[in-house]
């Protein structure tokens, strides 16, 4: 089966979950060729084990991003019978829009593949989940952190195509994100406060413990919605982001529903709450009955003690 | 130019508070007790509302699904949508994505709107597919993740959410906007909303009568599961453990 993979890309190189995409294609049987979108990334792409071929796909349109002009652009270059991207806001555009030009169906948002091809994905916002046979040719958008990333090693040719479209979507303006600290959405490790946590400025005890392990910083509604110095783009949750972290770390977090909703397919979860009967102890693989005011001082010192 | 409508497509979904329960391998609807407006949604309603009062738009409500949807463009109603449109399905996951965007287009397109707002993914699907399918099929410029939005005549300037921060886009009508969460929430209706909203006529057609040919779907479900039981974790008392809850987080889950 020939799998066209579409690369995410962040600004100058290859996000990790591409990879992965690659890994996904190879467990059920595919030859991954990758497609650059802007030429961005390739000899790395390159080098990922299980890669055959790498398209540079160079182009005007894709020094922003417009994704019917970036759809457009690829879909001429894409071949076979699936094509595979990341679940990331861009990539599910990109995706839908190559899928609607191919007038092929397309599911998002894959957690497992299987041959036939099978696709389970969570629905209903993680509160079930769905097993279904798409027949191909389709495309598939993949979660990040859900497959096993191929490895290196890999030697495939890349060749360069020019291709571009009309940009209809003019930037303005970028307004770059007020803080440097990685995004939840990226991140391996997340540490999430919620209105328990009292007042935003003690959500500088969540960076400090952040910056020891590597994490993101995170939020639950109620927090974004109290203080104007959470923003939304911290928000973990139904009407947030979802997130499937290696650790997720919830201080101060009930678990309602919505927020169990955007991570409680992380791999391993810690609660730090006062509250024995908080809800978010059901689904905390490790919970510590404590207040933040105790316990965060305490998981400082151990963290840097490893 | 100015533009000849604004198209808000609607989704019912359940309650973001339901339980959602499977039985015989699918996913129980006779259990779920409260139907809402999809969350983002609801966003996109909220500003096309606002663009409304400020230049005089016509606003029409879309949605496709079974007979209890109508109920959801009623409330649309009562907040101020001009007209209902209602594509009758009644089992809409029998449906592949390329149907349903055929449905929502052809709907579009009968409205004689040219401007198109949606969720930038539904919370039953939580695909995000919609909008930029519907975009191609109209051929109209597509813009996902978007928080805020202002008009002038027929150019639109918006808000977007990307990996490093926001940008400000311009774009032009045939637009299609899928919003994020945005800058305020739905208005509640009034009486006086309430009361106008039951009058409202609701134009209900068959996706034949849109001249939709809908073939077959090229993806058929196996299967629904509630999500995986995660084995009952450990709880402990007091900032005291703290120090047991690291050691294992290094030496029984490896993740740090
Ligand atoms: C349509 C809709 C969508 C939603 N989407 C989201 C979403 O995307 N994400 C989301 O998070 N929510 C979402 N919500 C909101 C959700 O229902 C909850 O209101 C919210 O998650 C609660 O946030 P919280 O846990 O921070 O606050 P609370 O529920 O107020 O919980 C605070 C917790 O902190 C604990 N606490 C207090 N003091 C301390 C202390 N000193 N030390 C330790 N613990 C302490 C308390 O015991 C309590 O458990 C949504 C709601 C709706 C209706
Ligand atoms: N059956 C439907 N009726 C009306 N609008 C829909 C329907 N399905 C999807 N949409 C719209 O498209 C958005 C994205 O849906 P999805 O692609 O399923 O994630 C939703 O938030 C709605 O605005």
């Amino acid at each position: 089966m020939d799998i066209t993979v579409i690369a995410e890309t962040t600004g100058d190189g290859l996000h990790p979950v591409t990879a992965q995409l690659v890994g996904a294609a190879s467990s059920i049987g595919g030859t991954s060729t990758v497609l650059c979108p802007g030429g961005v990334g390739a000899a790395e792409a390159a080098s990922i084990a299980g890669v055959t071929k790498v398209i540079s796909v160079k182009g005007d349109c894709f020094s922003s991003f417009d994704g019917g002009a970036w759809a457009e652009a690829l879909n001429s270059v894409a071949g076979g019978d699936v094509i595979m991207a990341a679940a990331s806001p861009s990539g599910r555009e990109i995706a839908a829009t190559m899928a609607a030009m191919r007038e092929i169906p397309i599911v998002q948002d894959a957690t497992a593949l299987g041959p036939g091809i099978s696709v389970t994905r969570p629905i209903y916002s993680g509160k079930a989940i769905e097993t279904s046979t798409i027949s191909t040719p389709c495309v598939i958008t993949l979660r990040a952190n859900a497959f096993d990333a191929a490895g290196g090693g890999g030697n495939a040719d890349v060749s360069t195509v020019n291709r571009s479209a009309d940009v209809a979507v003019a930037v303005r303006e970028a307004i770059a994100k007020a803080s440097e600290r990685l995004d939840v959405a990226e991140a391996d490790i997340i540490i999430s406060g919620g209105r328990g946590m009292g007042d935003p400025a003690n959500f500088s005890h969540l960076n400090e413990v952040a910056d020891i392990i590597g994490a993101a910083v995170g939020a639950s509604r109620a927090a974004v919605d109290t203080w104007d110095e959470i923003p939304h783009s911290m928000q973990v949750g139904q009407t947030g982001k979802t997130v499937t972290p290696r650790l997720y770390i919830a201080v101060g977090i009930s678990g309602a529903i919505q927020h169990l909703a955007g991570m409680r397919t992380s791999k391993y979860i810690v609660a730090i709450n006062k509250d024995p009967d908080a809800p978010i102890f059901g689904v905390a693989d490790y919970g510590i009955v404590a207040t933040w005011e105790e316990a965060l001082p305490a998981l400082k010192a151990e963290l840097r003690k490893l | 130019m100015v533009l000849r409508g604004i198209a808000v497509l609607m989704k019912q979904v359940p309650d973001t508070t339901a339980k959602i329960t499977v039985s015989g391998g699918r996913v129980d609807e006779s259990a779920i007790s409260k139907w809402s407006f999809s969350p983002y949604d609801e966003y996109a309603l909220e500003s096309a509302l606002q663009i409304k009062e400020a230049g005089g738009v016509d606003l029409i409500a879309v949605t496709c699904g079974p007979a209890r949807a109508a109920k959801m463009l009623t409330d649309a109603a009562a907040v101020g949508a001009d007209a209902l449109v209602h594509v009758l399905v009644e089992d809409l996951s029998a449906l592949d994505s390329t149907q349903v965007q055929a449905i929502l287009a052809a709907a579009v397109k009968h409205t004689g709107a040219d401007v198109v707002f949606c969720g930038k993914q539904a919370a039953d699907t939580n695909a995000g597919s919609t909008g930029p399918g519907v975009a191609h099929l109209l051929g109209a410029s597509c813009v996902t993740m978007v928080s805020e939005i202002a008009v002038d005549g027929d150019s639109f300037t918006a808000m977007r959410a990307t990996a490093d921060g926001n940008e400000r886009i311009a774009v032009s009508s045939p637009c299609v906007f899928a919003f994020d969460k945005g800058t305020t929430e739905l208005r509640r209706p009034n009486v006086r909303g309430i009361m106008m909203a039951k009058k409202k006529v609701i134009e209900t057609m068959s996706p034949a009568d849109l001249g939709v040919d809908m073939g077959g779907s090229s993806v058929s479900i196996d299967g629904h599961s509630p999500p995986p039981e995660k084995p009952p974790g450990q709880k402990f008392e007091g900032a005291e453990s703290v120090a047991t809850v690291v050691g294992k987080l290094r030496d029984e889950a490896n993740v740090i």
